[in-house]
Order: structure tokens, then C-alpha cells, then sequence
């Protein structure tokens, strides 16, 4: 065969193999929307962080903001230490802002959200979320709820 | 009784043999690099043969798979009404299992048993005699573009059979049972993750092409140079190369995703 052509089905061959590894990592990975490690971290404490890992998303009003980067545990206040990072576009966060955690959906996966407050200074490198809001168990609530029903039959009964 | 012992000894010597055959022949291989990279040529001649013929196969069989994909994921997904994650597990199934498995059975048994015959008749023919005895080093001059021709191909095999697997399964479920085209893209690229999925998958496709070709080219080498011998050692690479790589497949598995 003539050598050319064996070269050009090789280059070819390589531009198409490269061409779908690139495919996969633009349109079917998240490779497009990973942030490379700009952005300003902010830490937040939690009673309960439920079901929420390293990766999952920060949104404020339905929108991500950012990427949850690390979840320690503080072990002096029994309380997980839940760093964030936020995306460099987004600095114009609220100081007394109150990060939630929120579940997506009946069964989806956990996330943070952030709810603003009205303070003038914003969130920066390295400052703390003083007001947070645990992750709801639902285990806990319905405990509650039958817990609650039986109260009231009791009372109902005397 | 004890000739059936000594059967089994030398049984388990013989086995053990070739294993440490082989590994020699793979250092040779390796050693071989030096020879290789001044004369890249011989390399391209090998990928053509390894790579560039497997092509349709793996296109045509990542096309069904996905397809197929699509068509059962939606049969299970829809009765729990999560359409919209078909394409998370198309892809995800896809990206890690199927195609770097899947093209490396492939492999093996289009490339892999061509080049057990192909060095096989070489030997049975005395042709690698012949160069040892114009002073060239057949592991060198023969082998080694065929490893690293194996080498190079086996990823981006696997990488096409992927990305094609995932477009016949989006023409499947947008196409024809009517998953919304948006949800169908962000799913996936919301749970498919480069570094945990893409790379890992990867990783797999590297490690079959290297013990698939290992095993085409050791098997050629060491056959028994009869017609008999080369068919036996092709019908062997097939199934042991099939092996290798449903075995590998689970340590890899385990170590990459399990927890």
C-alpha cells in the first residue's frame, strides 16, 4: 500500500480518537464547567450536613455559585466545618447571608443554598457563615410528626 | 497416585514457564524503545494494521451498544419516571464499563488474533530466523512497533467506541422515545465527572491494550511453529486476552469506584 495513504489513515485514525476524547471530556463530562481553583473560600458551621459531599453544588436563588471544596469536623464544637468555594464573578455576597442545606427534589442529592441578607459588606477570603441552617433528616421529621399525632390522640382520649 | 501428583507439578512448572517467559519478552519489548523511536515509521505501518482496521468495528458495535443502552435504561428509568437520567446512565455505563471492555474483547479478537497468526507463520516460516540471522533482532525490528502501535490504539478506540455509543443512545432517546433533548445533555454533564469517570476509563482502556497486545505477541512468539501450533495459539490468544481483560477489569473497577 502506498506509504502516504498509510499515513494519512494513521493521522486521520489519531485525529479521530482525540477528537472523541475531547467529546466526551466537553459535551458528556464536566470538564467545561470545572473551575480551576480561582474564587474566594468561605467556611460555614452545620449541626447536620445530611447526605452533602465535597462537589456538591452552592447555589443562591437556584443559581450555582460555586463547589463545596472540603467538609471537616470540628471536634471541640461536635459541629462539621463545610468550606465553599465561590466563583470569582460572584463577590458581591452579603456578610449575614444564611447558607442552608437544601435537598433537590424528594431523593435528590443535597446541596447548600445561600439565602442574602441585608449587611453592606460582602463576603470575602476566608470569612465565616455565622447563620446556617442544618440539613433536614427525614428520619427526625416524621419521628416528629408521629411523635406529635400521638400527643394529640392522647389528649383526645382523656 | 503419585504420577498424577507429578502430572500436576509439571503442569504448574510448564504454566509458570511461559509465565516468566512472557515477562521476559515484554522487558525485551520495552528495552526495544531505543531502536524504535529514531525509525517512527515501522510505528505508523503497525498502527494502520492495529488501529486504523479495528476502527469500523468499534464504531459499528459502540453504535448499537448504545443504542441498546438507551432502549433498556429508558424501559427501567420510566417506571420511576427519571427519563431525564437516561443520559447520565448511558454515558456513565458507557465512559466506565462498556467501552473500554467492550473494545478491548474487540481488540483481541480483531487485532490481537491477526498478530498471533501473523508472527506465528512469521516463526513457523523461519522468517524471524532469517533476521536473527542478518544480524537484526526480530523483538526489535518486529515486536516492539506492534506493542506500542497496540499501545497508542486501544485508548482511542475505546474513547470513539464511547463517544459514539453516547450519540446513538442520545438518536435513541430524543430521537425516538422522546427524552427532552436539554435534560437529556445536562443530566450527563452534570453527574458524568472528567477525573472520575473519563480518566478512570481511560486508564482501563491503557491497561487492556497493553495486556492484550502482551499477550497477541507472546503468544506468536512462543508458539509451537506448526499449522496446528499457530491455530492453537490464536484460539488461546482470543480466550485468554478475553479473560485477562473481565478479570482486570474487576480489580481496576474495584480500586477506581469502589469505596
Amino acid at each position: 500500500m502506498n506509504n502516504r495513504l498509510v499515513e494519512i489513515a494513521v493521522g486521520a485514525f489519531m485525529a479521530a480518537g482525540l477528537v472523541a476524547l475531547f467529546f466526551l471530556a466537553m459535551q458528556v463530562s464536566n470538564l467545561a464547567s470545572i473551575t480551576t481553583s480561582d474564587g474566594y473560600e468561605v467556611t460555614a458551621r452545620f449541626d447536620n450536613i445530611g447526605g452533602l459531599k465535597v462537589r456538591s453544588p452552592v447555589s443562591m436563588a437556584g443559581v450555582r455559585i460555586g463547589r463545596v471544596v472540603d467538609i471537616g469536623y470540628d471536634q471541640k464544637t461536635f459541629e462539621a466545618v463545610v468550606t465553599m468555594q465561590i466563583e470569582p464573578a460572584y463577590d458581591k455576597i452579603p456578610e449575614d447571608t444564611i447558607a442552608k442545606i437544601y435537598t433537590s427534589g424528594l431523593l435528590g442529592e443535597q446541596y447548600v443554598g445561600f439565602d442574602p441578607g441585608g449587611s453592606l459588606e460582602n463576603l470575602q477570603q476566608g470569612s465565616e457563615i455565622m447563620i446556617t441552617q442544618s440539613a433536614l433528616v427525614l428520619e427526625e421529621i416524621i419521628g416528629q410528626f408521629l411523635f406529635s399525632k400521638a400527643e394529640e390522640n392522647a389528649a383526645a382520649s382523656e | 497416585m503419585l504420577d498424577t501428583l507429578a502430572l500436576f507439578g509439571r503442569k504448574g512448572i510448564q504454566a509458570l514457564e511461559r509465565l516468566g517467559r512472557g515477562h521476559l519478552l515484554l522487558l525485551q519489548i520495552l528495552a526495544g524503545i531505543t531502536s524504535l523511536l529514531p525509525r517512527l515509521g515501522l510505528l505508523v505501518a503497525q498502527i494502520q494494521s492495529i488501529g486504523v482496521r479495528t476502527v469500523v468495528i468499534v464504531a459499528v458495535s459502540g453504535l448499537f451498544v448504545g443504542m441498546v443502552l438507551g432502549l433498556q435504561g429508558y424501559y427501567v428509568l420510566s417506571q420511576f419516571a427519571a427519563e431525564d437520567s437516561l443520559g447520565v446512565m448511558v454515558a456513565a455505563s458507557l465512559v466506565r464499563e462498556l467501552g473500554p471492555v467492550v473494545t478491548a474483547l474487540l481488540f483481541a479478537g480483531r487485532a490481537g488474533s491477526a498478530l498471533t497468526a501473523e508472527i506465528g507463520l512469521m516463526k513457523a516460516t523461519e522468517q524471524l530466523s532469517g533476521l536473527e540471522m542478518m544480524a537484526v533482532d526480530p523483538i526489535r525490528r518486529i515486536l516492539t512497533p506492534r506493542f506500542f502501535a497496540g499501545f497508542i490504539s486501544m485508548p482511542l478506540l475505546a474513547a470513539m467506541f464511547s463517544a459514539v455509543g453516547v450519540l446513538g443512545g442520545y438518536f435513541v432517546s430524543v430521537g425516538l422515545l422522546g427524552v427532552d433533548d436539554g435534560a437529556f445533555w445536562s443530566q450527563m454533564q452534570a453527574k458524568i465527572d472528567w477525573n472520575e469517570d473519563v480518566v478512570n476509563g481511560v486508564i482501563k482502556s491503557l491497561v487492556f491494550g497493553v495486556v492484550c497486545t502482551w499477550i497477541a505477541l507472546f503468544q506468536g512468539y512462543d508458539t509451537v511453529p506448526t499449522s496446528t501450533g499457530v491455530s492453537r495459539s490464536t484460539t488461546q490468544t482470543v480466550v485468554h486476552s478475553a479473560l485477562a481483560v473481565l478479570v482486570l477489569d474487576f480489580v481496576l473497577t474495584a480500586l477506581m469506584f469502589g469505596e
